[in-house]
Protein backbone atom coordinates (compact mmCIF):
# COMPACT_ATOMS: atom_id res chain seq x y z
CA UNK A 1 0.00 0.00 0.00
CA UNK A 2 1.54 3.46 -1.25
CA UNK A 3 0.43 6.67 0.79
CA UNK A 4 0.79 10.08 -0.71
CA UNK A 5 -0.18 13.24 1.03
CA UNK A 6 -1.66 15.33 -1.69
CA UNK A 7 -2.74 18.35 1.36
CA UNK A 8 -2.53 19.49 4.75
CA UNK A 9 -4.11 22.58 5.33
CA UNK A 10 -7.35 23.38 6.93
CA UNK A 11 -9.90 25.42 6.23
CA UNK A 12 -8.44 27.63 3.12
CA UNK A 13 -6.15 27.34 0.54
CA UNK A 14 -3.24 28.77 1.37
CA UNK A 15 -0.18 30.22 -0.61
CA UNK A 16 3.27 31.57 -0.77
CA UNK A 17 7.10 31.21 0.53
CA UNK A 18 6.26 30.54 4.52
CA UNK A 19 4.42 27.64 3.67
CA UNK A 20 6.18 26.53 1.38
CA UNK A 21 7.21 23.35 3.16
CA UNK A 22 4.07 21.62 4.63
CA UNK A 23 1.85 22.85 2.01
CA UNK A 24 -0.97 24.75 1.34
CA UNK A 25 -3.79 22.74 -0.50
CA UNK A 26 -6.37 21.45 1.71
CA UNK A 27 -6.93 17.53 2.80
CA UNK A 28 -6.25 15.07 0.25
CA UNK A 29 -4.41 11.69 0.36
CA UNK A 30 -3.99 9.19 -1.64
CA UNK A 31 -3.64 5.21 -1.25
CA UNK A 32 -2.58 3.10 -3.96
CA UNK A 33 -2.37 -0.61 -3.83
CA UNK A 34 -2.80 -3.60 -6.62
CA UNK A 35 -3.64 -1.17 -9.17
CA UNK A 36 -6.52 0.25 -7.81
CA UNK A 37 -6.98 3.78 -5.78
CA UNK A 38 -8.26 5.82 -3.27
CA UNK A 39 -8.68 8.96 -2.26
CA UNK A 40 -9.21 10.56 0.74
CA UNK A 41 -10.74 13.59 0.56
CA UNK A 42 -11.50 15.78 -2.34
CA UNK A 43 -9.45 19.24 -0.65
CA UNK A 44 -7.44 21.57 -2.96
CA UNK A 45 -4.96 19.09 -2.96
CA UNK A 46 -6.86 16.75 -5.18
CA UNK A 47 -5.22 18.74 -8.08
CA UNK A 48 -1.58 17.66 -7.34
CA UNK A 49 -3.34 13.82 -7.41
CA UNK A 50 -1.02 11.85 -9.88
CA UNK A 51 -4.35 9.90 -10.67
CA UNK A 52 -3.75 7.53 -13.48
CA UNK A 53 -0.15 6.95 -11.87
CA UNK A 54 -0.52 3.16 -11.08
CA UNK A 55 -4.16 2.86 -11.98
CA UNK A 56 -5.01 -0.31 -13.64
CA UNK A 57 -8.76 -0.38 -13.29
CA UNK A 58 -10.97 2.40 -14.96
CA UNK A 59 -12.06 3.24 -11.23
CA UNK A 60 -11.32 5.93 -8.67
CA UNK A 61 -13.32 5.60 -5.01
CA UNK A 62 -13.07 9.35 -3.40
CA UNK A 63 -13.79 8.33 0.09
CA UNK A 64 -15.27 11.84 1.78
CA UNK A 65 -14.82 12.23 5.68
CA UNK A 66 -17.58 14.96 5.59
CA UNK A 67 -18.77 17.65 3.26
CA UNK A 68 -17.06 20.69 4.53
CA UNK A 69 -15.65 23.26 1.99
CA UNK A 70 -11.85 22.26 2.67
CA UNK A 71 -12.56 18.24 1.75
CA UNK A 72 -15.17 18.93 -1.66
CA UNK A 73 -13.37 22.33 -2.96
CA UNK A 74 -11.43 20.22 -5.23
CA UNK A 75 -13.96 17.74 -6.51
CA UNK A 76 -14.65 19.85 -9.41
CA UNK A 77 -11.11 20.31 -10.70
CA UNK A 78 -10.94 16.47 -10.67
CA UNK A 79 -10.18 15.64 -14.07
CA UNK A 80 -11.66 12.15 -14.33
CA UNK A 81 -14.55 13.33 -13.36
CA UNK A 82 -15.09 14.83 -16.91
CA UNK A 83 -13.92 11.48 -18.64
CA UNK A 84 -17.08 9.36 -20.18
CA UNK A 85 -14.47 6.20 -19.52
CA UNK A 86 -14.32 6.41 -15.90
CA UNK A 87 -15.79 4.74 -13.12
CA UNK A 88 -16.28 7.02 -10.16
CA UNK A 89 -17.21 5.87 -6.61
CA UNK A 90 -18.11 8.60 -4.26
CA UNK A 91 -18.33 7.65 -0.37
CA UNK A 92 -19.89 10.04 2.18
CA UNK A 93 -21.50 9.79 5.84
CA UNK A 94 -25.14 9.81 5.37
CA UNK A 95 -26.73 12.48 6.98
CA UNK A 96 -30.60 12.44 8.83
CA UNK A 97 -32.09 14.87 6.54
CA UNK A 98 -30.69 14.80 2.88
CA UNK A 99 -29.12 12.24 0.44
CA UNK A 100 -25.34 12.42 -0.29
CA UNK A 101 -26.49 13.78 -4.12
CA UNK A 102 -28.47 16.74 -2.00
CA UNK A 103 -25.49 17.79 -0.39
CA UNK A 104 -23.02 17.28 -2.49
CA UNK A 105 -24.59 19.28 -5.95
CA UNK A 106 -25.25 21.97 -3.50
CA UNK A 107 -21.43 23.24 -4.68
CA UNK A 108 -21.44 21.18 -7.50
CA UNK A 109 -24.26 23.03 -9.44
CA UNK A 110 -24.65 26.78 -10.28
CA UNK A 111 -23.57 29.56 -9.03
CA UNK A 112 -20.99 27.70 -7.29
CA UNK A 113 -20.04 25.83 -10.11
CA UNK A 114 -20.47 25.91 -13.60
CA UNK A 115 -21.30 21.97 -13.98
CA UNK A 116 -24.39 20.30 -12.04
CA UNK A 117 -23.29 17.01 -10.88
CA UNK A 118 -25.59 15.50 -12.96
CA UNK A 119 -23.77 16.24 -16.24
CA UNK A 120 -20.73 14.91 -15.23
CA UNK A 121 -19.67 12.68 -18.18
CA UNK A 122 -18.13 10.06 -15.70
CA UNK A 123 -20.31 7.03 -14.77
CA UNK A 124 -20.80 8.42 -10.87
CA UNK A 125 -21.86 6.43 -8.28
CA UNK A 126 -22.79 7.35 -4.85
CA UNK A 127 -22.55 5.94 -1.56
CA UNK A 128 -23.54 6.77 1.78
CA UNK A 129 -21.94 5.19 4.56
CA UNK A 130 -21.82 6.00 8.43
CA UNK A 131 -20.35 3.27 11.19
CA UNK A 132 -19.65 0.73 7.95
CA UNK A 133 -17.50 -1.93 6.05
CA UNK A 134 -16.80 -2.21 2.76
CA UNK A 135 -14.17 -3.99 0.54
CA UNK A 136 -12.71 -1.62 -2.38
CA UNK A 137 -10.38 -4.05 -4.27
CA UNK A 138 -7.84 -5.26 -2.23
CA UNK A 139 -8.53 -2.79 0.21
CA UNK A 140 -10.78 -3.89 3.47
CA UNK A 141 -12.84 -0.35 5.25
CA UNK A 142 -13.87 0.75 7.97
CA UNK A 143 -15.63 4.09 8.33
CA UNK A 144 -17.23 5.51 11.69
CA UNK A 145 -18.70 8.83 13.04
CA UNK A 146 -16.36 10.69 14.58
CA UNK A 147 -16.83 14.07 16.66
CA UNK A 148 -16.62 17.48 14.20
CA UNK A 149 -19.44 19.51 13.52
CA UNK A 150 -21.72 17.85 10.66
CA UNK A 151 -21.88 14.44 9.69
CA UNK A 152 -18.48 13.15 9.45
CA UNK A 153 -16.53 9.85 9.33
CA UNK A 154 -13.23 8.66 9.84
CA UNK A 155 -11.59 5.79 8.30
CA UNK A 156 -9.42 2.78 8.53
CA UNK A 157 -8.08 1.26 5.64
CA UNK A 158 -6.51 -2.35 5.71
CA UNK A 159 -4.33 -3.84 3.12
CA UNK A 160 -2.37 -6.81 4.13
CA UNK A 161 -1.51 -6.90 7.88
CA UNK A 162 -1.58 -3.04 6.98
CA UNK A 163 -3.60 -0.43 8.31
CA UNK A 164 -3.76 3.85 7.19
CA UNK A 165 -6.44 5.49 9.82
CA UNK A 166 -7.45 8.80 8.20
CA UNK A 167 -8.98 11.39 10.73
CA UNK A 168 -7.81 14.83 9.49
CA UNK A 169 -10.90 16.97 11.01
CA UNK A 170 -11.69 15.64 15.19
CA UNK A 171 -12.06 16.93 18.30
CA UNK A 172 -11.96 13.83 20.48
CA UNK A 173 -11.12 16.35 23.64
CA UNK A 174 -14.92 18.02 23.34
CA UNK A 175 -15.89 18.47 26.49
CA UNK A 176 -15.10 19.67 30.30
CA UNK A 177 -12.85 16.67 30.90
CA UNK A 178 -10.75 16.27 27.38
CA UNK A 179 -9.65 13.23 26.32
CA UNK A 180 -11.25 10.64 28.84
CA UNK A 181 -8.60 7.91 29.88
CA UNK A 182 -11.28 5.16 29.57
CA UNK A 183 -10.53 4.38 25.79
CA UNK A 184 -14.65 3.77 25.23
CA UNK A 185 -15.51 7.02 25.82
CA UNK A 186 -13.02 8.71 22.96
CA UNK A 187 -14.63 9.12 19.69
CA UNK A 188 -12.75 7.62 16.90
CA UNK A 189 -10.46 5.34 19.39
CA UNK A 190 -11.52 2.14 17.43
CA UNK A 191 -10.94 3.62 13.78
CA UNK A 192 -6.75 4.36 14.91
CA UNK A 193 -6.45 1.57 17.07
CA UNK A 194 -2.69 -0.12 16.63
CA UNK A 195 -2.40 1.78 13.14
CA UNK A 196 0.37 1.44 11.43
CA UNK A 197 -0.28 5.27 10.20
CA UNK A 198 -2.32 7.39 11.57
CA UNK A 199 -2.92 10.96 10.17
CA UNK A 200 -5.02 13.00 12.72
CA UNK A 201 -6.22 16.36 13.14
CA UNK A 202 -4.16 18.96 14.75
CA UNK A 203 -4.73 22.35 13.87
CA UNK A 204 -3.98 24.35 16.96
CA UNK A 205 -1.74 24.58 19.83
CA UNK A 206 -3.44 24.22 23.55
CA UNK A 207 -3.92 27.86 23.86
CA UNK A 208 -5.61 28.33 20.38
CA UNK A 209 -7.53 24.96 21.40
CA UNK A 210 -8.62 26.35 24.73
CA UNK A 211 -10.71 29.27 23.02
CA UNK A 212 -11.67 27.35 19.49
CA UNK A 213 -13.22 24.68 21.89
CA UNK A 214 -15.93 23.31 19.99
CA UNK A 215 -14.96 23.95 16.49
CA UNK A 216 -14.28 20.78 15.85
CA UNK A 217 -10.53 20.36 15.86
CA UNK A 218 -7.72 19.47 17.65
CA UNK A 219 -4.49 20.20 19.27
CA UNK A 220 -1.37 19.03 18.56
CA UNK A 221 -1.17 17.63 22.05
CA UNK A 222 -4.33 16.25 22.30
CA UNK A 223 -3.93 14.50 18.79
CA UNK A 224 -0.68 12.85 20.29
CA UNK A 225 -2.84 12.12 23.48
CA UNK A 226 -5.22 10.33 20.84
CA UNK A 227 -2.31 8.64 19.15
CA UNK A 228 -0.58 7.08 22.23
CA UNK A 229 -4.44 5.88 23.35
CA UNK A 230 -4.83 4.21 20.17
CA UNK A 231 -1.26 2.68 20.49
CA UNK A 232 -0.56 4.02 16.52
CA UNK A 233 3.16 3.11 15.18
CA UNK A 234 3.39 6.50 13.42
CA UNK A 235 1.37 9.61 13.59
CA UNK A 236 1.04 12.20 10.76
CA UNK A 237 -0.18 15.39 12.34
CA UNK A 238 -2.42 17.65 9.57
CA UNK A 239 -5.16 20.09 8.85
CA UNK A 240 -2.67 22.68 9.90
CA UNK A 241 -3.95 26.18 10.87
CA UNK A 242 -4.23 28.94 7.48
CA UNK A 243 -2.45 31.41 9.77
CA UNK A 244 0.49 28.84 10.93
CA UNK A 245 3.76 29.41 8.51
CA UNK A 246 6.08 26.54 8.55
CA UNK A 247 8.20 28.77 11.05
CA UNK A 248 5.18 28.55 13.18
CA UNK A 249 4.50 24.81 12.78
CA UNK A 250 7.91 23.92 13.25
CA UNK A 251 7.95 25.92 16.78
CA UNK A 252 4.43 24.47 17.73
CA UNK A 253 6.23 20.34 17.17
CA UNK A 254 9.31 21.56 19.01
CA UNK A 255 7.03 22.59 22.06
CA UNK A 256 4.86 19.29 22.03
CA UNK A 257 7.93 17.27 21.64
CA UNK A 258 9.53 19.14 24.87
CA UNK A 259 6.05 18.14 26.62
CA UNK A 260 5.22 14.84 25.35
CA UNK A 261 7.26 11.49 26.61
CA UNK A 262 5.55 9.71 23.48
CA UNK A 263 7.45 6.42 22.58
CA UNK A 264 6.07 6.31 18.79
CA UNK A 265 6.98 8.73 15.81
CA UNK A 266 4.99 11.35 15.36
CA UNK A 267 5.89 14.58 12.37
CA UNK A 268 3.89 17.02 10.81
CA UNK A 269 2.45 16.26 7.14
CA UNK A 270 3.13 17.47 4.70
CA UNK A 271 2.42 18.15 0.94
CA UNK A 272 4.25 15.26 -1.00
CA UNK A 273 5.24 12.58 1.43
CA UNK A 274 5.10 9.29 0.30
CA UNK A 275 4.74 5.91 2.59
CA UNK A 276 5.15 2.69 1.41
CA UNK A 277 3.61 0.01 3.73
CA UNK A 278 5.65 -2.13 4.20
CA UNK A 279 8.84 0.18 4.43
CA UNK B 1 -14.10 -3.46 24.47
CA UNK B 2 -15.14 -1.05 21.40
CA UNK B 3 -15.78 2.63 22.05
CA UNK B 4 -18.84 3.61 22.64
CA UNK B 5 -21.13 5.38 19.66
CA UNK B 6 -20.21 9.41 19.71
CA UNK B 7 -23.91 10.30 20.48
CA UNK B 8 -23.38 8.10 23.81
CA UNK B 9 -19.76 10.19 24.28
CA UNK B 10 -21.48 13.89 22.99
CA UNK B 11 -24.67 12.63 26.05
CA UNK B 12 -21.64 12.06 28.38
CA UNK B 13 -19.36 15.12 28.11
CA UNK B 14 -23.22 17.21 28.19
CA UNK B 15 -24.07 15.49 31.47
CA UNK B 16 -20.85 16.50 32.69
CA UNK B 17 -21.43 20.18 31.88
CA UNK B 18 -24.63 20.19 33.99
CA UNK B 19 -25.54 21.26 37.12
CA UNK B 20 -28.66 18.24 37.09
CA UNK B 21 -28.23 15.05 37.82
CA UNK B 22 -28.25 13.31 34.44
CA UNK B 23 -28.14 9.34 33.89
CA UNK B 24 -27.03 7.24 30.60
CA UNK B 25 -28.11 3.99 30.24
CA UNK B 26 -27.44 1.34 27.07
CA UNK B 27 -30.47 0.33 25.13
CA UNK B 28 -30.96 -2.66 27.61
CA UNK B 29 -30.97 -0.13 30.49
CA UNK B 30 -27.50 -1.09 32.08
CA UNK B 31 -26.25 2.32 33.78
CA UNK B 32 -23.27 3.33 31.74
CA UNK B 33 -22.69 7.11 33.58
CA UNK B 34 -24.07 9.46 35.57
CA UNK B 35 -22.97 12.81 36.52
CA UNK B 36 -21.80 14.22 39.75
CA UNK B 37 -25.10 15.86 40.93
CA UNK B 38 -26.22 12.30 39.89
CA UNK B 39 -24.05 10.54 42.86
CA UNK B 40 -25.40 12.96 45.46
CA UNK B 41 -29.01 11.33 44.53
CA UNK B 42 -27.83 7.78 44.02
CA UNK B 43 -25.26 7.83 46.91
CA UNK B 44 -22.54 6.10 45.30
CA UNK B 45 -19.58 7.88 42.96
CA UNK B 46 -19.45 6.64 39.34
CA UNK B 47 -15.13 6.82 39.71
CA UNK B 48 -16.04 3.91 42.50
CA UNK B 49 -19.10 1.76 40.55
CA UNK B 50 -18.17 2.22 37.16
CA UNK B 51 -21.19 0.94 35.06
CA UNK B 52 -24.28 -0.52 36.78
CA UNK B 53 -26.35 -3.81 35.52
CA UNK B 54 -29.54 -2.23 35.03
CA UNK B 55 -30.25 -5.16 37.89
CA UNK B 56 -28.03 -3.52 40.64
CA UNK B 57 -28.66 0.10 39.85
CA UNK B 58 -32.85 0.04 39.65
CA UNK B 59 -33.35 -1.44 42.63
CA UNK B 60 -31.66 1.68 44.66
CA UNK B 61 -34.54 3.93 44.06
CA UNK B 62 -37.57 3.62 45.56
CA UNK B 63 -40.59 5.21 43.67
CA UNK B 64 -43.54 5.85 45.67
CA UNK B 65 -47.00 7.74 44.39
CA UNK B 66 -48.44 10.13 46.43
CA UNK B 67 -49.79 7.79 48.93
CA UNK B 68 -46.48 6.33 49.66
CA UNK B 69 -47.42 3.09 47.94
CA UNK B 70 -44.56 1.74 45.02
CA UNK B 71 -45.24 2.29 41.69
CA UNK B 72 -44.23 -0.46 39.13
CA UNK B 73 -41.45 0.16 37.22
CA UNK B 74 -43.41 0.07 34.01
CA UNK B 75 -45.02 3.38 34.90
CA UNK B 76 -41.26 5.22 35.11
CA UNK B 77 -40.09 7.74 31.88
CA UNK B 78 -37.13 5.75 32.03
CA UNK B 79 -38.78 2.21 31.38
CA UNK B 80 -40.97 3.24 28.98
CA UNK B 81 -38.46 5.27 27.17
CA UNK B 82 -36.33 2.17 27.06
CA UNK B 83 -39.49 0.13 26.15
CA UNK B 84 -40.60 2.28 23.04
CA UNK B 85 -37.92 4.97 22.11
CA UNK B 86 -40.12 7.91 23.07
CA UNK B 87 -39.89 10.63 25.56
CA UNK B 88 -41.47 10.87 29.23
CA UNK B 89 -41.72 12.87 31.83
CA UNK B 90 -43.64 11.94 35.06
CA UNK B 91 -43.80 13.51 39.13
CA UNK B 92 -43.16 11.36 41.61
CA UNK B 93 -41.94 10.56 44.95
CA UNK B 94 -38.51 8.95 45.76
CA UNK B 95 -37.16 7.86 49.56
CA UNK B 96 -33.98 9.64 50.18
CA UNK B 97 -30.69 8.15 51.23
CA UNK B 98 -31.82 9.45 54.53
CA UNK B 99 -35.06 7.58 54.70
CA UNK B 100 -37.25 10.83 54.16
CA UNK B 101 -39.41 11.30 51.20
CA UNK B 102 -38.62 13.36 47.93
CA UNK B 103 -41.08 14.75 45.30
CA UNK B 104 -38.73 15.02 42.00
CA UNK B 105 -39.42 14.98 38.75
CA UNK B 106 -37.70 12.83 35.58
CA UNK B 107 -37.49 13.31 32.16
CA UNK B 108 -36.21 10.89 29.87
CA UNK B 109 -35.66 10.47 26.25
CA UNK B 110 -34.02 8.04 23.25
CA UNK B 111 -30.76 8.56 22.12
CA UNK B 112 -31.47 8.32 18.43
CA UNK B 113 -28.12 8.24 16.63
CA UNK B 114 -27.88 8.77 12.71
CA UNK B 115 -30.12 6.65 10.63
CA UNK B 116 -32.77 6.96 13.76
CA UNK B 117 -30.52 3.88 15.47
CA UNK B 118 -31.74 3.90 19.20
CA UNK B 119 -28.35 3.82 21.26
CA UNK B 120 -29.66 4.28 24.83
CA UNK B 121 -31.25 6.29 26.72
CA UNK B 122 -31.26 9.77 29.10
CA UNK B 123 -32.84 10.19 32.37
CA UNK B 124 -32.94 13.62 34.13
CA UNK B 125 -34.03 14.31 37.80
CA UNK B 126 -35.97 17.11 38.47
CA UNK B 127 -36.21 18.51 42.01
CA UNK B 128 -40.08 19.28 42.02
CA UNK B 129 -41.22 22.56 41.22
CA UNK B 130 -43.95 22.61 44.09
CA UNK B 131 -41.46 21.06 46.50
Amino acid sequence: MKINIRGVRGSIPTSGPEVKHYGGNTSCAEVTAEGWKLVLDGGSGIRNLKWAEGLEQKRIDILLTHLHMDHIQGLGFFSPLFDPAMEIHIWGPSSSTHTLHERLSLYLSPPLFPVHIRDLPCKLKLHEIGNSKFEIGPFKIRSGYIIHPGPTVGYRINHDSFVFTYIPDHEPALGVSGILKDRRWVSGIDLATEADVLLHDAQYSPEEYSIKTGWGHSSMDDAVLFASMAEVKRLLMAHHDPAHSDEILDHMLLEVKERSNASFSYELAAEGMEILLPA
Amino acid sequence: MPAYEIEIILNRQLADCLSIPVFITDRKGNLIYYNEPAEEILGRRYEDTGEMPVESWATIFKPLDEDGNPLPPDGLPLVKTLKDCYPYHRSFWIESLKGKKEKISVTSYPILGRNSKFLGAVAIFWQSKDE
